[in-house]
């Protein structure tokens, strides 16, 4: 065998391993899940078969499978414009020479480090009727008692405000980099035109940040499709599926119901929603390499 | 910014008072948390600086559950997966950076797939597969969809190709073997990143969820995160003082480490982020 062979097998060879993992626990289920989305579950007495569009067309009667999606689509619009705002504003501040820098850092990034579903059930607390910190504040003011978390208005927004909460800090690190990276000198450059703050914000610091925000985006909707452990402890879904997301009706129907046939198809609209969240994140991608 | 944008006088005032306010409405939950922990129960929603400080709480919790046992699961299985995750990455992304064999670009684009399709979504089929395998309710079955990590090998690969290859070639003239070569030449150079990429997987995976609960369904394989819910949904009722040390309990190693290294901590998430 000549050295070039050679290399090559040992090239291979190194990527086994993971390539191994990989296709067992990404491609293959990948795969699979559009194979089982085409069969209908086994019952009792009835053996898993060949069921077409089956699945697919209970999923288009299916109003708690559009009422996820919506309510997916709420929680996505809820969460990431707020979040990438809080996240500027936040790298900003910390970045700024503020009075207890070290302090306001801290304050917002802890709740990253810490597990959803430990803040969840924090927050659950928060919001619990009569004597949950929340309803203690909207009593000072005379408020009358609303149960936050078990009304069809409110639920979803509690969610919302927990997720902005956990993920706001999280992509602070990615502006704060970001900031770290901007060149002094063209700050000094506009100071010398004479250029208001604001101005300078808004024509350099943001442009600047463009690719940033754009990846930060990217990040933020995945999350929107993937984060649900706060839903296992707050609501279950409830009240009336007002905060059923889609992962987390896929998680009821595989493995409340049982119905592998039905989730495998449901996964499938979440694999095509992540998929086109993919071919957004290369364009973006393609566009960052022209930056530099 | 540079000096001629610093803030002076009332608008730093302004901006101070902005921050402040945020960061305080930012820990207001954590605090609450705390307050509730180590105070008798009757105190847990009234606010009197002169209530009684109690461990009573932590002790209650930590007898009412098998904590012990949840925390020795989570452990093994962080570790499990950190050292797969580090020897795995580390011999696939040298493969993609240094070696050339047909096929290779395709297989690093089928490696990056798993950034956005990751583990987290294919709960069904990845539970078929471990019933399949007969592992069900194992510290492995949790472990193994995501010993893997196309994060790593990305990761990996970025540093490694920033690394001279005349180091490379230097010792394989001594005689040195690739993975000699890996070992001694490339590892060391990248520990910064493997810093930064330990931190990154043992924080997610201490408080992972819907995978280990889905698969986990004893007290020999459950994960803290899933045992602080049997606890908190089944065991408890709403003993909120319980509930709550019991959640403070289950992050309480994460939180000590991040206000110990808090430095490391954001400078790991700011490397590992940025890819």
């Amino acid at each position: 065998m000549n050295r070039r062979s050679s290399a090559q097998v040992h090239g291979w060879l190194l990527l086994l391993p993971a390539a191994v993992l990989l296709v067992a626990f990404t491609h293959y289920p990948a795969g699979a899940t559009l194979w089982t989305s085409f069969y209908s579950t086994a019952k009792p007495h009835r053996p898993s078969a060949f069921a077409g569009l089956e699945n697919y067309r209970e999923m288009a009667n299916d109003p708690v499978f559009w009422q996820s999606l919506v309510n997916n689509a709420w929680f996505a619009i809820g969460t990431i414009p707020v979040s990438i705002a809080l996240a500027l504003l936040m790298a900003v501040w910390v970045n700024g020479k503020l009075r207890g820098q070290g302090f306001l850092r801290l304050a917002y990034f802890t709740p990253t480090v810490l597990p959803m579903i430990a803040v969840a059930n924090i927050w659950l607390f928060f919001y619990t009727p009569q004597y949950g910190l929340l309803e203690q504040v909207t009593g000072l003011f005379g408020l009358p008692s609303h149960n936050w978390l078990g009304s069809r208005g409110t639920a979803l927004a509690c969610l919302i405000v927990v997720t902005i909460w956990k993920e706001a800090g999280f992509f602070m690190i990615f502006y704060l980099a970001a900031l770290q990276s901007i060149p002094p000198n063209l700050y000094e450059a506009a100071s010398l035109e004479g250029a208001s703050r604001w101005a300078v914000f808004r024509r350099i610091t943001f442009p600047l940040l463009m690719p940033t925000t754009l990846f930060v985006l990217v990040n933020a909707v995945i999350n929107s499709f993937r984060l649900v452990d706060h839903i296992v402890v707050m609501t279950r879904g409830g009240p009336d599926n007002t905060t059923s997301l889609l992962l987390y009706y896929i998680y009821e129907v595989g493995f409340k119901f049982w119905d592998a046939g039905y989730a495998s198809a449901l996964t499938m609209v979440l694999l095509v929603l992540l998929a086109s969240a993919a071919v957004l994140q290369f364009g973006f991608l393609e566009r960052r390499i022209h930056y530099r | 910014m540079s000096r001629a944008y610093e803030l002076r006088g009332a608008p730093l005032a302004l901006e101070t008072f902005g921050a402040w306010l945020l960061a305080l409405l930012w820990v207001l939950p954590l605090a609450y948390a705390l307050w509730t922990a180590f105070h008798p129960a009757e105190f847990s929603a009234r606010f009197e600086l002169t209530a009684p400080l109690t461990l009573e709480n932590f002790r209650n919790a930590w007898e009412a559950a098998p904590f012990a046992r949840y925390f020795v699961n989570t452990i093994l299985l962080v570790t499990l997966i950190l050292a797969a995750q580090l020897v795995l990455c580390t011999l696939a992304a040298y493969a993609f950076a240094r070696y050339d064999f047909p096929g290779r670009d395709l297989a690093f684009a089928l490696v990056l797939v798993q950034l956005m399709i990751m583990p987290d979504v294919l709960i069904v089929e990845n539970y078929r597969t471990m019933s399949r395998l007969g592992i069900l309710d194992s510290t492995l079955a949790i472990a193994l969809p995501y010993m893997a990590s196309a994060f790593g090998v990305f990761l990996l690969r970025q540093t490694f190709k920033t690394i001279p290859k005349e180091l490379d070639e230097a010792a394989r003239v001594e005689g040195a073997s690739a993975l000699q070569v890996l070992w001694r030449v490339y590892v060391p150079l990248a520990k910064p990143v493997y810093v930064a990429y330990a931190l990154v997987s043992v924080s997610y995976h201490w408080n992972n969820f819907l995978w280990p609960i889905i698969v986990t369904n004893t007290v020999n394989s459950r994960p803290l995160t899933v045992g602080l819910q049997v606890f908190s949904s089944t065991d408890q009722g709403i003993d909120w003082s319980i509930i709550c040390a019991a959640t403070l309990m289950t992050s309480a190693p994460l939180l000590v480490a991040f206000l110990l290294f808090q430095r490391q901590f954001v400078q790991s998430f700011m490397r590992a982020g940025i890819r």
